[in-house]
């Protein structure tokens, strides 16, 4: 099975995020970058079907700068065998990352997709469905648990009040949650085996795909500071505050 | 990621790094906060090492993560040293157990050891399957080595060994000790395995200090070893001393690790809590404290990395080994104690790192040459005088 894994770089969730005076982006000096968390699963996964199919491959894909890299060969290093660096300078929005990605699977002969439910950077949450759309594919997003049975892939979601099963044939998208594994660390002998495994540059303008955003991010704001709170001296005055000031009741 | 395990990088020195340099700190980082933070308390307050973590240890590559071959990874200087530093953010009891494993014991076997010794014990070091022990210091010769009164005679083919050595990491969990001994010539080394008759080890307790790591005594009663464990190219003192070289630059940058969670807890600390009605982190002079800890640590960050360089390129003298260690782990030391007292009460408990690193720093200033036999070593240097005799 070929197993395509895109992923994202992404601010270490541990990195304090401040927004440019300007509102036109955050702040990027001293940010620490990392493999997006939910593509970090979403790698483990892949390499964990290789493991029980042989003769599987993972295949990692990425859009961005050659800094990103260097988050390419930390999942090489986890275990994948090659990656893909789509090289592009300017903003993405979700959709011409799924049209990209949807190029990269056909291109590749993929059976199955493998992404994170969402990056932490915007949470859009949007590029594994699009995708799927695009392809034509059957898709399964939220995934806590994947497996599979010759060329079928039974997946449990996690879903708002529980979990829901389905059940798909190959080719198809999964997009995986939190609870689906554990990643692995890229070992030491890893990260030198890195070193040689292909990684392959391909500029996103070559793919002669219509990438214009349709979505423009027009400012961005931090949250407002948290105001301290204040006693009040009744339950009348409670409820009387809650439906003037605060607006809830 | 824990706030205490953060990196301190004041002056952009990542961009010195490679990305494999840069994701073998990141691995490590991660191991230490996902399996060593959480248990590493219930060891300290119990003396007790985690033995539970060779596996992993091994599987990631930690054991002569620097030696080329033999099963080891083969890394470069710098990551051998970030590795150092990532552990010893976590406790200076476990980087002092990779040092013994990696610094010590196999880089004796591989510097002085004979083809035959690195192939059978090497890689199985490198998978944690075999532990090191380093037998040099004895009960009454710490610094000055050179008197030690361990004497190994021929006898035959083999040799039969008489001595005690004291202050041995890992003595009592090791399965091979390197053991340094007097014999006519001078001094060499053998490799003694658990088991072998007349060896045996004591454990040393009522330690403040190292409780998350083993210390022991090696006691050597007649022990008659064959011709294949002695070390055919150790010979004089330089055998052991190359061996102290290697660990004493691991330690070099493990301090700046345990230095760094010291700074990051007390920056946070002193930034949240709140005397006078205004955060601690806000008064001059707990702000002259913390501008004292960066500034150290970046200046100890820029030795090691500089450090490194050289001993990759072959260009590094055990006296910048020697300048780097009593240095940094110096400054380590005087950072962790301010670090104590600027969390006042907090600081005495083990609910916070400090006190644990405080503890374990003074040892770590004694060990693999104190403070100041390393100042001697620097004197003579510079000056050309011998002040150690």
């Amino acid at each position: 099975m070929k197993i395509l894994v895109p992923i994202k770089r992404v601010p270490d969730p541990a990195t304090t995020i401040r927004v440019l005076p300007d509102g036109s982006g955050i702040a990027t000096d001293n940010v620490k970058w990392v493999i997006n968390p939910f593509d970090e699963i979403a790698i483990e996964e892949a390499l964990r079907i290789k493991e029980k199919q042989a003769g599987s491959e993972v295949v990692l894909v990425t859009i961005g700068q050659s800094t990103w890299q260097e988050q390419l060969r930390t999942g090489l290093a986890m275990g994948a065998d090659r990656a893909i660096l789509v090289k592009n300078d300017g903003y993405l929005d979700p959709l011409a990352l799924a049209k990209i990605i949807a190029k990269v699977a056909a291109g590749e002969n993929a059976d199955l997709v493998l992404l994170g439910k969402q990056a932490i950077d915007d949470d859009s949450n949007q590029v594994g469905q699009m995708l799927a759309e695009l392809l034509g594919w059957p898709q399964a997003t939220f995934a806590s648990k994947v497996e599979f049975a010759d060329k079928r892939v039974t997946v449990i979601r996690e879903v708002d009040g529980g979990l829901e099963t389905i059940a798909f044939n190959l080719p198809a998208v999964v997009t995986t949650d939190l609870r689906l594994n554990e990643p692995r660390y890229a070992s030491l002998p890893g990260i030198m085996k890195a070193r040689k495994k292909e990684l392959k540059e391909v500029a996103a303008e070559s793919l002669g795909l219509d990438l214009a955003p349709k979505l423009k991010i027009k400012s961005l704001t931090a949250p407002p500071k948290r105001q301290a709170g204040r006693k009040v001296a009744s339950v009348e005055e409670l409820v009387s505050v809650l439906h003037t000031e605060a607006k809830v009741i | 990621m824990a706030e205490s395990l953060r990196d301190l990088d004041y002056f952009s020195l990542d961009d010195l790094l490679t990305s494999e340099e840069r994701a073998t700190r990141d691995t490590v980082k991660r191991f230490v906060q996902r399996e060593v933070l959480p248990q590493i308390e219930r060891h300290f307050a119990a003396e007790t090492f985690a033995v539970e973590l060779i596996p992993q240890m091994a599987e990631l590559g930690m054991f002569g993560a620097n030696i080329k071959g033999y099963g080891c990874a083969g890394m470069n200087n710098v990551s051998y040293g970030l590795i150092m530093q990532e552990l010893e953010a976590g406790d200076s009891g476990l980087r002092s157990f990779a040092s013994v494993q990696s610094s010590l014991a196999m880089y004796a076997i591989y510097a002085n050891g004979s083809e035959d010794q690195k192939k059978r014990y090497l890689p199985e070091m490198a998978k944690g399957r075999l532990i090191g022990c380093f037998g040099l210091t004895e009960p009454d010769h710490g610094s000055d080595p050179g008197g030690m009164e361990t004497r190994a005679r021929k006898d035959g083919d083999g040799w039969i060994l008489n001595g005690t050595k004291r202050w041995i990491t890992n003595g009592s969990i090791a399965d091979v000790a390197i053991v340094w001994a007097k014999v006519d010539q001078g001094i060499t080394g053998f490799l003694v395995e658990r088991g072998t008759p007349g060896f045996s080890t004591r454990d040393i307790h009522g330690k403040f200090s190292m409780r998350a790591s083993i210390t022991s005594e090696l006691i050597l009663e007649d022990v008659r070893l064959p011709a294949s464990a002695h070390l055919p190219n150790a010979r004089g003192l330089k055998g052991p001393l190359g061996c102290l070289t290697q660990a004493r630059y691991g330690i070099a940058w493990g301090a700046i690790g345990a230095a760094r969670t010291c700074f990051n807890t007390a920056l946070d600390y002193t930034k949240s809590r709140k005397q006078f009605s205004r955060p601690l982190a806000g008064f001059q002079l707990v702000q002259s404290k913390l501008v004292n800890m960066l500034t150290e640590i970046t200046k100890g960050q820029m030795v090691c990395l500089r450090l490194a360089h050289l001993k990759d390129q072959g260009k590094m003298r055990p006296e910048h080994v020697s300048f780097a260690k009593r240095n940094n782990v110096n400054e380590a030391l005087k950072i962790a104690r301010d670090a104590r007292d600027m969390l006042g009460a907090n600081g005495i408990v083990n609910e916070y790192p400090v006190i644990r690193h405080m503890m374990n720093l003074e040892t770590v200033n004694t060990y693999e040459g104190t403070f100041d036999v390393h100042t001697l070593i620097l004197g003579r240097d510079i000056t050309g005088e011998n002040a150690f005799e």
